[in-house]
């Protein structure tokens, strides 16, 4: 069971890979489809992974990322 | 977009928000900056410092000057004011003599402080003027267009120097310790722990506090000289940054593409402005003498 969540506003996203490549454990990937900005919004691909560490929502530029740990 | 790309396999607590939104007026988002920009990145460091350190966000105030990080007043929900280009240190001394109580920080770019501000920044350094000062630099004067900042380092290809840079750059940690800054740091926007540490810290010290952030200007600095994008300069600054705490700022001038000295370099305490003119008045004119009557707690 994953420690912590990820959750991602696509719309808002530029794209610019900072949470896929910072994120510590390897949850996020940049997906191959596009938001309606025309950019490529990051994917979650190992959610078993994610600590909720918030590194990525540290990081994005846009706002569009965050990470948390659930509550127990 | 396609329904299985956003289906985002984990379980998202129905009340869940990103930290960085009550700090923010949602009302103005999207922001105008470009993909890759980091200045929206070190507005992250800043909303974690502000929660960590507990500041009463009644009483803290953000200005800013002209720039694509003159925008961070008119973004952030707290009081704040975009004043005119160069003029965020004047507004802000004023504020915080106005108003002692306030926590008074001055949020903006290497050109508005250091060119055009350049003056403001030196004098109220001299003069421990409670303020924190928060320079994203971008190492160029970004809004309008590329062109060469007291910043630019040599070599480096700008608008205004189509053919390189030649005239030696300001380090700007150097100079703010020269002018008497009270804490003095610099970090990159891929330092985003330490950066809201330091930016915790200056939120709890008093004089003048001063904090650079290096940051990609991917649009108009990363790409005329061939540098990549936000990114590429994001993995530049994990590869290129030394942590050195305490280094003499002499020694953490920056170029083109080598080392990046990064860390706390200076932490003292000098009397502040306001204990500088009380300890002076009441030396002069004794009982005659009443200090200002709103006096902030740590001054
Ligand atoms: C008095 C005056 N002079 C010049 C300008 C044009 N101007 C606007 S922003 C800027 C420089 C911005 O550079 P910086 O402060 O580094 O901010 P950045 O955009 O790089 O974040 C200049 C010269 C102006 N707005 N006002
Ligand atoms: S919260 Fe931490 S572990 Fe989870 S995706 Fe973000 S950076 Fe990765
Ligand atoms: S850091 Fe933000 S803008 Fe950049 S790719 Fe990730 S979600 Fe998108
Ligand atoms: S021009 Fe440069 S500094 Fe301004 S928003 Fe774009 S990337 Fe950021
Ligand atoms: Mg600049």
């Amino acid at each position: 069971m994953a420690k912590g969540f990820v959750a991602i506003n696509v719309e808002r996203c530029k794209g610019c890979g900072f949470c896929v490549e910072f994120c510590p454990t390897r949850v996020l990937t940049l997906s191959s489809a596009f938001n309606t900005k025309g950019y490529h919004p990051p994917n979650v691909m190992a959610a078993e992974k994610c600590s909720g560490c918030d590194l990525c929502g540290m990081y994005c530029p846009d706002f569009a990322i965050f990470g948390a740990r659930y509550a127990r | 977009m396609s329904e299985q790309t956003l289906e985002i396999p984990c379980n998202i607590p129905a009340d869940a928000v990103n930290p960085v939104e009550p700090f923010l007026r949602m009302d103005r988002m999207p922001h105008i900056w470009c993909p890759g920009c980091g200045i929206g990145t070190t507005v992250n460091c800043f909303t974690r410092a502000l929660i960590d350190s507990h500041a009463n966000l009644d009483k803290v105030a953000i200005v800013s000057g002209i720039g694509c990080t003159g925008r961070v007043a008119g973004y952030a929900n707290l009081d704040s004011f975009h004043t005119t280009h160069g003029r965020a240190i004047p507004f802000a001394t004023g504020l915080k003599l106005a108003n002692p109580e306030l926590q008074v920080v001055v949020y903006s770019g290497d050109g508005d402080l250091f060119a055009i501000g350049g003056n403001h920044f030196i004098h109220a350094a001299r003069r421990n003027m409670d303020l924190k000062v928060i320079c994203v630099n971008n190492l160029t004067y970004a809004m309008t267009g590329g062109q060469t900042a007291p910043t630019t380092p040599s070599k480096v290809i700008s608008a205004t120097n189509p053919y390189g840079v030649f005239e030696p750059a300001f380090n700007l940690v150097a100079l703010a310790e020269a002018a008497g800054a009270s804490y003095v740091a610099r970090w990159t926007t891929f330092h985003v722990k330490q950066l809201s540490r330091s930016m915790e810290e200056v939120l709890r010290k008093k004089g003048f506090c001063f904090i650079e952030v290096i940051s990609p200007c991917p649009t108009l600095y990363q790409r005329r000289n061939k540098m990549g994008d936000g990114l590429d300069t994001m993995k530049y600054y994990k590869q290129a940054s030394k942590i050195r705490h305490g280094a003499p700022t002499a020694e953490c001038d920056l170029t083109k593409s080598g080392e990046i000295v990064v860390g706390k370099f200076v932490d003292r305490d000098r009397p502040s402005y306001f204990e500088m003119l009380n300890s002076q008045m009441t030396e002069t004119l004794g009982d005659r003498y009443a200090e200002p009557e709103v006096m902030c707690e740590q001054c």
